[in-house]
């Protein structure tokens, strides 16, 4: 590796590092069980927890068919749907809120019928903090999946067409199998950006202890009444991310078939 | 068992329209340049490419028609393909890869592992079955394709390219394992290839396909001594001559020999393009050629400026000369006449 770049890749390192190393320098060490075990974190996080596998869920079960559908059919305007669905990634995250909140509020386009016919609501729910993370993190995965299926062999498809195979089988035999990695992937950056959720889910679902009140949302409250409290519940996220970043990593990224491609 | 296609199918700059019906356990080698809609033809009889016209039955019975809305879809087909790089599952094991079609058709688990286990023992894989296929040979994962191929017992075989991926040094062994695995299979067989020597190996008759249209069918040697096109003349029309070789001979069951430059032995075959025979009247007088028959001419086929002459005598033998040369050297049918080529012109592969 030249030197210049080395420079700048640690750089670059020490620029992610620093932040954590600020917080661990500020953390209430004295305190910091009193606070990881006060009912606000605990309430919180199982919500977080709960709220974010939920989101990955969601995103799976729509978000792989919505890759393949833009992966493998060519259909007119397929460029403008792809973009449609990709934009809450780059859309801030209240604005996100907000346009959900005109969509599926109780006076909203959609929310309007789902309360009167249905007597569902969202806004300021528990489901409501599922739906506002599914929107920013689903476009995580559907790229990441997108790129593996538009990489995938289309003979591996063929062949198992005239093996005998019906759409669905060689869906579920050998196209999920063989972007399995991929998948994997997308699913663990979907749900970490389902975890940090938080413009979307304060503006539509509000900010509730117990019923939408998560991880983000108790640190971003308690910076401004406890700031010891906050910075233990940031590290408390923090190691959870991390650990399950660490520990995806080696056992799915690099061991399975091909490296994982994320599109740029 | 016969199958019957007339395929019409415009796909980007590919205009194909192709005729062409396959007998009951015949090997049929579809020949043709890159781009000339070979695979394409594969992929219409296997359903992957719906036809724009024409109509594809099996057996008589329609299975892409076009003009009636006939579809069967390729799951249905009883069609085996395999495909060019094997295409192989590189998630499963190689005894499930074999087991895949036997499952897909709904076989229980249990007798479908068994099965495949039988198709691995057939094909000498028995020992591969746990392993990936992307830890195999070349020869092996072909092997492991055709056996996938044939596991669900179809009635008509497509191998596209099946030689193309291996190495020059493992092509011959492969290939005599593939004639002998092909000739267990009794169903129709059609392989696409750009080799006359593998088209000689596996096939019992030649289809060539140019631009999307058959020029010419026929057996090989018909097709060498009356080529019907430029590029059936180059590529396919080639004086293919199998025989055994030792201490740098080979001779052919007839009797005939054939000095050659490549050190190796045992059964092969050579390769003598017509444009490397020099032709002579009468007897031979000398030249650094290693190599002279003599016959007489039995055929006179003029291309243009370009003329074929086959000759059969010590070694049956089509040459490709000038027609100024035809007319310098007056040759007629029935003359007499040596037929000379460099050891270094001829081509020999292992059989």
């Amino acid at each position: 590796m030249p030197v210049p770049a080395l420079a700048l890749a640690i750089v670059a390192v020490a620029f992610f590092a620093l932040p954590l190393v600020g917080l661990i320098w500020r953390a209430p060490w004295s305190n910091a069980w009193t606070y990881l075990t006060a009912d606000t974190a605990l309430v919180a996080l199982r919500l977080s927890m709960v709220t974010s596998l939920c989101a990955t869920a969601l995103s799976i079960v729509f978000g792989v068919p919505l890759a393949w559908l833009l992966a493998r059919v060519d259909f007119p305007g397929r460029g403008a749907v792809r973009a449609l669905c990709l934009l809450s990634m780059v859309l801030p995250p209240v604005v996100g809120g907000v346009a959900l909140f005109f969509a599926l509020g109780r006076r909203g386009l959609v929310g309007q019928y789902l309360d009167q016919w249905f007597g569902i609501t969202l806004p300021f729910t528990t489901a409501g903090v599922v739906v506002a993370q599914t929107f920013v993190a689903m476009p995580f995965l559907v790229i990441t999946v997108e790129a593996a299926l538009r990489q995938l062999d289309p003979r591996l498809e063929d062949a198992s067409r005239t093996l005998g195979a019906s759409r669905w089988y060689t869906f579920r035999r050998v196209t999920l199998p063989a972007i399995r990695p991929a998948l994997t992937a997308g699913a663990v950056l979907a749900w970490a950006r389902a975890l940090g959720e938080f413009g979307a889910t304060i503006t539509f679902a509000g900010n509730f202890p117990g019923t939408t009140q998560t991880m983000p949302l108790a640190v971003y409250l308690s910076l401004e009444t406890n700031p010891e409290e906050a910075i233990v519940l940031a590290l408390l996220m923090i190691a959870i991310s991390f650990t399950v970043l660490v520990g995806l990593r080696d056992r799915w990224f690099g061991a399975v078939g091909r490296p994982v491609q994320v599109a740029a | 068992m016969t199958l019957d296609a007339r395929i019409g199918l415009r796909l980007g700059s590919l205009d194909l329209q192709v005729e062409l019906t396959l007998h009951p356990g015949e090997v049929v080698a579809l020949l043709g340049p890159n781009g000339a809609g070979k695979s394409t033809v594969l992929r219409c009889l296997a359903g992957l490419a719906p036809i724009d016209d024409g109509r594809i039955s099996i057996d008589g019975a329609a299975v892409d028609d076009p003009a009636t809305g006939a579809f069967v879809e390729p799951e249905d087909r009883p069609v085996g393909f395999v495909f060019q790089d094997y295409a192989l599952f590189e998630h499963m094991s190689v005894i499930e890869n074999v087991a895949f079609g036997l499952r897909a058709r709904g076989t229980a688990k249990g007798e479908a592992r068994e099965r495949a286990g039988e198709w691995l023992e057939r094909f000498g894989l028995t020992e591969y079955g746990t392993q990936r296929p992307g830890s195999l040979s070349g020869g092996q994962a072909q092997r492991v394709a055709l056996a996938r191929a044939l596991a669900p017992n179809p009635r008509l075989l497509l191998l596209d390219e099946p030689l193309a991926a291996l190495d020059v040094g493992t092509r011959a062994a492969v290939r005599r394992d593939l004639r002998q695995h092909l000739a267990t299979f009794d169903g129709m067989r059609l392989v696409v290839t750009h080799d006359p020597v593998d088209a000689h190996a596996l096939a019992d008759r030649v289809v060539v396909l140019e631009a999307g249209r058959v020029v010419q069918t026929g057996t090989l040697a018909e097709v060498t001594a009356r080529p019907r096109t430029r590029y059936v003349a180059d590529l396919v029309g080639v004086n293919l001559v199998a025989g055994d070789v030792a201490e740098g001979v080979l001779t052919t069951p007839t009797g005939a020999r054939v000095v050659i430059a490549d050190a190796l032995d045992g059964p092969a075959l050579a390769t003598i393009r017509p444009h490397s025979v020099l032709l002579g009247r009468g007897e031979a007088t000398g030249s650094s050629a290693r190599n002279t028959w003599h016959g007489a001419i039995v055929d006179i086929d003029r291309m243009g400026e370009r003329v074929r002459v086959v000759i059969d005598g010590d070694l049956a033998l089509t040459a490709e000369i000038t027609a100024a040369a035809l007319d310098d050297l007056q040759l007629r049918l029935g003359d007499r006449v040596h037929a000379s080529v460099k050891a270094t012109d001829i081509e020999v592969v292992p059989e």
